[in-house]
């Protein structure tokens, strides 16, 4: 059976949120190099959104589109972790390029790399065909981004003595967020019952023990994480998200339907 | 925390190999921390137009290079050895397809 719209919907979010926000980093990196990795990164993920939305504005039918999907829906409509819109501030709240901080963008990648290799390969294997073909396709995107994540948190972590500061208190930042991934919404469920979704509990094993391999080697601390669980991708998100929409949303807003 | 900290990374020279080559070919070169991020970096600079199948990463130190101001007494004295090249040579036919 088909995955419900609203999941896909939610894969679609997480990947379009995340790649508008590390697109913000675009000219900015901390070096050329970085700067272009970051951008690939960016579009891999806007890609993967591209696809999700294109599939998901298929099944809706009617005049359903990619774009309005992505520019036309409201901030308690997008069904993304709250995690993925956090700026790359760290716990400072801000929009300033120079308070931006690498070990931020670099430790939510991470975090969400992990568990994105871990969905699109059980997605792979979805009876949904369409939505197998795109995680086939994104994972080894994924794969990818993880590598790339991972090394910089060891290089962070067992860095200088500043560097593994600033990892550190990235992790502690961002931990708590990850809560989000562990607890199904409707969405979820229903494709689960539809055979067609991941059961995202049955990943945490795994998750975790990526995780802690790889904190482990960066000689970083996993903090103790209870309380609070954010419920972005029940569309209850952060204040950082409309920010984000305006920025991303504003050009299309502004001129329906214009092509260059 | 052993090593120090470098202020400058080093400069790597990048060869990547195109599905169609059989050689590495040069094509730039770029910083990383070491080896291995170096590659990382030359997949992400270099093979994001589908260039490569395979990626070598040479820390520019490494190479020894001629000094062009040298360049008339290494090179131009070939310029009129044509003998050099195998067309200089005719053939002969017994020996056919070489």
């Amino acid at each position: 059976m088909n995955a419900p719209v609203d999941y896909l919907l939610h894969l679609a979010d997480n990947a379009v949120v995340l790649g508008q926000r590390n697109a913000e980093w675009c000219g900015h990196g901390p070096i050329l190099e970085e700067d272009i990795a970051m951008g690939n990164v960016s579009l891999d993920y806007i890609g993967q959104a591209r696809l999700l939305y294109q599939l998901a504005a298929t099944r809706l039918g009617g005049d359903a589109t990619e774009d309005k999907l992505a520019y036309f829906r409201d901030e308690t409509q997008f069904r993304n972790y709250t995690l993925l819109e956090l700026p790359h501030n760290g716990p400072l709240v801000g929009y300033a390029v120079s308070d931006r901080d690498y070990a931020t963008t670099i430790v939510r990648n991470f975090l969400y790399g992990a568990l994105m290799v871990l969905v699109w390969d059980a997605l792979e294997k979805s009876p949904d065909a369409d939505l197998a073909a795109i995680a086939a396709k994104s994972l080894k995107e994924a794969r990818y981004h993880l590598h790339h994540a991972a090394d910089w948190v060891v290089r962070f972590g067992d860095g200088t003595e500043e560097s593994h500061k600033r990892a550190q208190a990235a992790v502690d930042h961002l931990f708590p967020y990850t809560e989000e991934f562990w607890t199904p919404s409707a969405a979820e469920d229903a494709a689960v019952a539809a055979g067609a979704g991941v059961d995202v509990r049955s990943l945490r094993a795994a998750w975790d023990a990526i995780v802690n391999e790889t904190l482990s080697e960066a000689t970083l601390v996993r903090p103790q994480v209870r309380g609070y669980v954010p419920e972005g991708k029940h569309g209850r998100h952060s204040e950082h998200l409309g920010y984000l929409l305006g920025e991303m949303q504003g050009l299309a807003r502004a001129h329906p339907g214009a092509t260059w | 925390m052993n090593t120090p900290a470098l202020k400058e990374w080093p400069l790597w020279e990048v060869f990547v190999r195109s599905k169609q080559g059989l050689e590495h070919k040069h094509c730039g070169s770029l910083h990383a921390a070491d080896a291995a991020q170096a590659l990382h970096m030359a997949r992400d600079v270099y093979t994001r137009r589908q260039e490569g199948v395979s990626i070598w990463v040479v820390p520019s130190a490494a190479i020894t290079a001629s000094n062009p101001d040298d360049k008339g007494e290494l090179f131009d004295p070939a310029a009129d050895k044509i003998y050099r090249h195998p067309t200089f040579y005719t053939i002969p036919e017994e020996v056919g397809h070489m």
